[in-house]
């Protein structure tokens, strides 16, 4: 059965790599089209109350201007809770909704046009425990609480805090809709044609014929091209349609910032009950999630969080709760990672202080409560042997020298610290059966063509899905050819999220592949379609027959696998300007298969990258419900100068559905850094619990004593009586 | 206003203060140039006039009068910077790459670490992380094709028993 790979495992030529690298590749803002219109969004500029009057004080003719009247389906950005409008009617719920649309084919004068809108203001909430309003609340139970504290020699509680990021691909987001064939034409940056598709359908009235969205080359997405672009399409197609003319709505950069989503800040409070040998005996997680001023994804944003947020770590008693609350800012949403970074910055930096408390170093408490093959995690899930918490660690301290580096480090400005992480590849429980993806091949004179909406967006999907399909059918990888993301085109494969292309879409399309290749027999292409005429294969996910999810107690397989890392990270503190240098950064991840293993060195790379900006650098200002700092002058992320040499190691232990063993890559690289710096600041004398960890945090830290081994106790709980209190509250 | 554009002359009609990005993209029909954020801080603009880079989002275009203007197009897919960023992962999502690939032709044949780190801090990538883009600048100063071989440095470096997969092993690689 073992055909010899060809592609698979070495560096092919990426699809569209000279398109990208000669300047030929279309991005969206370099279509043009005849008879275009420019647009522009006018929005709320406070960040609640209602709306009480609109006023042109501008010449109209020439424009075409749309408010919420001119919605003919429903004025909502469909999605998984329908409630946010795509045009505000009164209500305004934070500080950047959009209320109006103005297009002309002259920008300058577009840009000139001055609108007045009144308001009646209303106190605003912009503290996610003080919200009245919860979107989603989830609780995980595993086993009994109070006997794990029972259990326990020592409680350690502490509180977390992540902030605001900012996607920053570099492509802002933008969409041009033609009015074409009595519907709507909709090209776009974008993950997700089918979010559109689906988004607009329901905005326009229209059938499912009647819209056709396409993914132009895609300039950056990182979870920020997931959901927004339902709302900046719906927008150009309302103006299309009323013009009947070609719209353009690209955003600028400080509109992009101010507009679009965001990951959502958190707070993660633990109490963990563990013995004098460092044992975990029980875990008490609470999480709150700020959500922004509408649903959006934060449901299930919460939910992958809390599901990582005890960790990759073996306990038997697990209580996790969450929730995610309204804020009058602007909606927070898909962001790599999902959930995970935050939770997983709270359960790692807690990690370090646990094995303070215990005078255990960070590798031990971690050695002994790394989840192993027939462990079980928080939802119950029953590991199988493509688990290797263990073997990163083991990698990561070996590669570092770690524990020798730490001892000589000891006392001076610069600091270790390691991160323990894992990541769910694909959606979370039941959702990959909802989603019920589907993907085609086609025969081709000389080879095949993959027919998917999976999105290029740096990472590679086109040249990867090519890789698993070329040597799955026994072709070579040019033969392969991969047709655009248009939903006019291609089915259904599902979002572009969730770490879930390669694993999953790659999985059915190597079933296509499979199924191809018996048809074919011993004919070439060009045999076969003389012989049978054109040929296309199409399957859908199937479910692994050994999982199973019950989404209302939050219990069985979450995922379908996962990847495990391990980050180190080693940096300097300037202590007149109290400013932190990453001077080296080690990364061992586990994903099953490396397909490309420059791809997927690159996700690992630049996922690292971006959890060292989170770290240390991305600090989103919110001032009155709106972000202060929203320019690239103001919001800093890592350039040359801060990123540090990256070392990445990968290690391969095959998942068995997974195409070739491939897991999933995408989102666990951002996972680490963030809590891998904390713990390193930690051992070079500082008491951070958040991030980021800018110079005025670091300057206002607790200062520890510079020894390599602390061994005081943690202080008493503080927390309990607020979380008994949120308690009652929720 | 007459310059020479990728080596040939050029004149257009073009209010002196309007920005060289948007000459290029529009009255010159050249869309390899990128705007990431038309405030001069992420680079995706940038192009060489008279062999020095800019950020083409900060210059009117009075200012390249009389000059030589090169974007990327002017490399006519030749340059060996450009099939080493291909072939070494320096693109990803590529929005960045034409102004890096500027950037990085304008620190000469073969830059030190320094010079690259110091040569591209106006340049920003969301993707990378950078690794990739100085192993490419490397290559690329190297002359080296690598075309379709296995990883640099592929090698197996442990095997484990107690986290055995479809094949019982767990193998490595390192970048």
């Amino acid at each position: 059965m073992a055909r010899t790979t060809k592609s698979v495992g070495r560096n092919v030529l990426r699809k569209e790599g000279v398109e990208k690298v000669t300047g030929a590749a279309r991005y969206i803002d370099d279509l043009t089209f005849p008879n275009l219109l420019h647009a522009r969004t006018i929005r709320s500029t406070i960040p609640c109350g209602e709306i009480t009057g609109v006023r042109h004080n501008f010449d109209t003719a020439g424009f075409t201007i749309v408010d919420h009247r001119d919605v003919p389906g429903k004025n909502i950005v469909a999605l998984i809770d329908d409630d946010q409008p795509c045009l505000a009617e009164r209500l305004i719920r934070h500080a950047a909704e959009p209320i109006l649309l103005l297009a002309h084919e002259h920008r300058e004068t577009l840009v000139a046009a001055d609108v007045q809108i009144d308001y009646r203001r209303a106190p605003p909430v912009y503290d996610p425990e003080a919200s009245q309003t919860t979107f989603k609340t989830i609780a995980i139970e595993k086993g009994r609480l109070d006997e794990g504290f029972a259990a326990a020699d020592l409680i350690v509680e502490g509180e977390y805090r992540t902030g605001h990021q900012e996607q920053l691909y570099i492509e802002p987001n933008g969409v041009v809709a033609l009015p074409e064939n009595g519907g709507i034409t909709v090209y776009g940056s974008m993950q997700c044609p089918y979010y559109v598709h689906r988004a607009l359908m329901v905005l326009l009235g229209l059938p499912g014929d009647k819209v056709r969205v396409i993914q132009t080359e895609t300039g950056g997405g990182f979870g920020g091209k997931e959901e927004y672009p339902s709302m900046i399409a719906g927008h150009a197609a309302l103006l299309a349609k009323k013009s009947g003319r070609p719209v353009k709505l690209v955003y600028d950069r400080v509109e992009d910032m101010l507009a679009t989503t965001k990951r959502h800040p958190s707070i993660v409070r633990h109490r963990t009950g563990v013995t004098r040998e460092g044992r975990l005996t029980a875990m008490d997680i609470e999480a709150v999630f700020d959500g922004g001023a509408y649903a959006t994804l934060s449901g299930v944003v919460l939910s992958r969080g809390l599901i990582h947020a005890s960790g990759p770590y073996r306990c038997d008693h697990i209580r996790i709760r969450g929730r995610a609350m309204m804020t009058n800012t602007p909606p927070n949403g898909a962001f790599r990672g999902f959930g995970a970074p935050q939770t997983q910055f709270a359960a790692e930096v807690h990690m370090d202080r646990i094995a303070d408390a215990l005078g255990l170093d960070p590798v031990r408490v971690r050695e002994i409560n790394a989840l192993r093959p027939g462990d079980t995690t928080a939802t119950g899930q029953r590991l199988g042997r493509d688990c290797s918490a263990r073997q990163v660690l083991r990698e990561a301290v070996k590669r570092t020298d770690f524990r020798r580096r730490r001892r000589a480090l000891a006392g001076t400005n610069r600091g270790i610290g390691l991160s323990l992480f894992f990541h769910g590849s694909g959606f979370t429980g039941g959702g990959e059966v909802k989603l019920a993806s589907k993907a085609s091949l086609a025969l081709t004179e000389r080879g095949v063509r993959i027919l998917a909406a999976s999105t290029e967006i740096g990472q590679g999907t086109r040249t990867m899905l090519a890789q698993i399909v070329a040597d799955t059918m026994g072709l070579p990888y040019d033969s392969v050819e991969v047709n655009a993301a248009d939903t006019g085109e291609v089915p259904d494969s599902g979002p572009t999220v969730a770490s879930r292309t390669c694993m999953v879409v790659g999985r059915i399309l190597q079933r296509c592949a499979e199924d191809m290749r018996e048809r074919l027999g011993r004919l070439t292409p060009r045999e076969y379609l003389r012989r049978h005429g054109p040929l296309v294969v199409t399957k859908a996910y199937e479910r692994p027959a050994e999982m199973s999810w019950d989404d209302n107690s939050h219990q069985g397989d979450a995922y379908g696998s996962h990847g495990w890392g391990c980050d180190v990270v080693e940096l300097e503190v300037d202590r007149d300007t109290w400013e932190v240098k990453p001077i080296a950064f080690t990364t061992v991840h586990e994903i099953g298969k490396a397909i490309h293993p420059r791809l997927a060195t690159g996700q690992i790379e630049g996922g690292s990258a971006q959890g060292l900006g989170y770290a240390l650098l991305e600090h989103v200002v919110m001032r009155d419900g709106r972000m202060a700092n929203a320019s690239l002058t103001d919001y800093s992320i890592p350039t040359t100068l801060d990123a540090p040499p990256l070392q990445v190691v990968m290690l391969e232990n095959p998942y068995k559905h997974g195409p070739f063993g491939a897991k999933g890559v995408g989102e666990m690289p951002i996972d680490g850094s963030a809590p891998a710096v904390i713990n390193a600041l930690r051992h070079a004398g500082f008491d951070l619990r958040a991030i980021p960890a800018t110079p005025e945090k670091l300057m206002a830290a607790d200062v520890l004593p510079r020894s390599p081994q602390r061994t005081q106790r943690i202080s008493p709980p503080k927390i309990s009586a607020s979380l008994a209190a949120s308690a009652v509250s929720s | 206003m007459r310059f020479t554009l990728n080596g040939q002359h050029r004149r257009v009609n073009a209010h002196p203060m309007r920005r060289l990005l948007d000459v290029l993209r529009e009255d010159c029909a050249l869309t390899g140039t990128k705007e990431g954020c038309g405030e001069g801080e992420c680079g995706a603009c940038t192009v060489l006039v008279d062999g020095a880079p800019v950020n083409s989002c900060l210059v009117p275009v009075a200012h390249v009068d009389g000059a030589r203007v090169t974007t990327i197009e002017g490399l006519n897919g030749r340059h060996p910077l450009q099939r080493a960023f291909v072939e070494h992962g320096g693109a990803q999502c590529g929005i960045c790459t034409p102004g890096m690939i500027m950037a990085a032709v304008a620190l000469g044949k073969r830059p030190t670490p320094d010079q690259m780190k110091t040569g591209l801090a106006g340049n920003l990538c969301r993707c990378t992380g950078y690794s990739a883009i100085y192993r490419s600048i490397d290559e690329a100063g190297k002359g080296i094709n690598r075309r379709g071989r296995g990883a640099r440095g592929v090698k197996k470096t442990q095997s484990s028993r107690s986290g055995s997969g479809r094949n019982g092993r767990i193998t490595g690689k390192t970048s």
